[in-house]
């Protein structure tokens, strides 16, 4: 247990230092809801229709940016045959780096959702939905991103594989999540949906590590 | 060093195999190591060295054969000195030394004098990528004397580093033995002092994995 949970601090560590991991995440996040006005025209009922689905495309999309090096690193490096040498669990590994990427990078995801709902013009009462949502929904992808993160740590210019694996992966997750906050901006019940959304990431919190250990030990292998 | 139950330590190798895509590149290794001896590989290069050394550390699967380690504790726990050195470049040297420590379950003291033996102490404040080649290898080392593990499998252990580090190694390993430890290691020119040699090279057959229609 200390090797998972050290490699949990180590990463955490790593993706702070390590010139802001969450950067280009969160600024791309950032830049494609706040141009999204521009495009679909800044009436506020377009905007209102539009909005959730598109913060939540964008969610989805900017979790997708970090899981390229999410394990190819510590691969390359010689960290990971490091740690499956010395017999400690892949599993324990896979969860450990992810939970940390997802704190380092999901979490502040979470954060700027709020600026950009308002800026789609959202009901200024959803927020606290919005972050909500926003933080379970990016748990969902960080943990189905893994998956295919792993499976792609062994490639070269991998990220089309992670994407072609891993955004059917997101699809129960984007739906959900955009039908709570469609529906707590029209003032409907947004509970059922967001349980749904908060199934799908336990689900994935639950699964994708052993996937992800499998996919790392054959890429190791 | 080696820890409690070290010294009745005894590694079995049966009719091993290994194979790299179409590429038999060693068959019918049979080998026996007890609990202080050495072991080391040699063979040209791409003769399956690191293969055998990643089979034994359970990293790769063997084509075919067993390897059984038996009477050192429950799986016989292992080091694993690839050719990569596992460094980051962003940590400090200590950074690293002291987080091998926290993943062995060890506390920083080990890792502070494992810097100190590989001589790393006036450097521990550099990070990573100011480390040279050789200083990087040091510090690949001090996994191996933070945590106490009866068998090291070491690929190239000299490599990249000078006459005072192969110094270093010879000594290290030499000191793991003397404590009933088991070390396998791949190396070129030099070996370890009284330590037994397997040649690859005389194990390649060249043919094609079976039922492959190369």
């Amino acid at each position: 247990m200390s090797g998972s949970f050290s490699v949990f601090a180590r990463e955490l560590k790593l993706a702070w230092s390590g010139g802001g991991g969450a950067a280009l995440p969160v600024g791309f996040f950032a830049a494609s809801a706040s141009m999204t006005p521009f495009a679909v025209g800044s009436e506020t009922v377009a905007l209102q229709t539009a909005g959730p689905g598109v913060m939540w495309i964008a969610l989805a999309l900017s979790s997708l940016l970090p899981m390229e090096r999410l394990f190819q690193a510590d691969l390359e490096d010689g960290t990971l045959d490091a740690y499956a040498g010395s017999g400690i669990g892949m599993e324990g590994i896979a969860l450990a780096k992810t939970l940390a990427h997802w704190i380092a990078t999901g979490i502040p995801l979470a954060v700027v959702a709020p600026v950009l709902w308002i800026m789609l013009q959202g009901p200024v009462e959803a927020t606290g939905l919005v972050v909500l949502a926003s933080l379970i929904g990016t748990l969902a992808f960080f943990f189905f991103g893994s998956i295919g993160a792993a499976l792609a740590a062994g490639m070269r210019r991998g990220g089309l594989l992670i994407a072609l694996v891993t955004l059917p992966l997101y699809v129960p997750t984007m739906i959900f999540g955009a039908a709570a906050l469609a529906a707590a901006a029209d003032g409907a019940d947004w509970v059922g949906p967001l349980l749904l959304t908060v199934s799908a990431a336990l689900f994935g919190v639950a699964t994708s590590p052993f996937g992800a250990a499998m996919a790392l030990r054959t890429a190791i292998d | 060093m080696a820890g409690e139950g070290a010294s009745s330590l005894v590694l079995e190798v049966e009719n091993l195999a290994a194979a790299r895509g179409l590429r038999v590149l060693f068959e019918g290794l049979s080998l026996k190591l007890s609990a202080g001896e050495a072991l080391e590989l040699r063979g040209a290069n791409g003769s399956g060295k690191s293969t055998l050394l990643r089979i034994l550390a359970g990293l790769t699967r063997p084509h075919a054969g067993i390897v059984r380690f038996s009477g050192g504790g429950e799986d016989a726990p292992r080091h694993y000195l690839g050719h990569l050195d596992a460094v980051k470049p962003s940590e400090s040297a200590a950074e690293q030394a002291e987080f091998w420590a926290r993943y062995f379950g060890r506390d920083t003291q080990a890792a502070a004098a494992a810097m100190k033996r590989v001589g790393l102490a006036n450097r521990s404040s550099v990070p990573g990528r100011g480390l040279s080649a050789g200083q990087k290898r040091r510090l690949a080392l001090t996994r191996l004397l933070i945590d106490p593990r009866p068998v090291w499998l070491l690929d190239e252990p000299t490599a990249a580093l000078d006459t005072e580090g192969r110094a270093l190694v010879s000594q290290l390993v030499a000191d793991h033995r003397a404590s009933g430890g088991m070390v396998i290691a791949a190396v070129h020119g030099d070996g370890f002092a009284g330590s037994r040699s397997l040649d690859l090279a005389s194990l390649k057959t060249g043919a094609p994995k079976s039922g492959a229609n190369a």
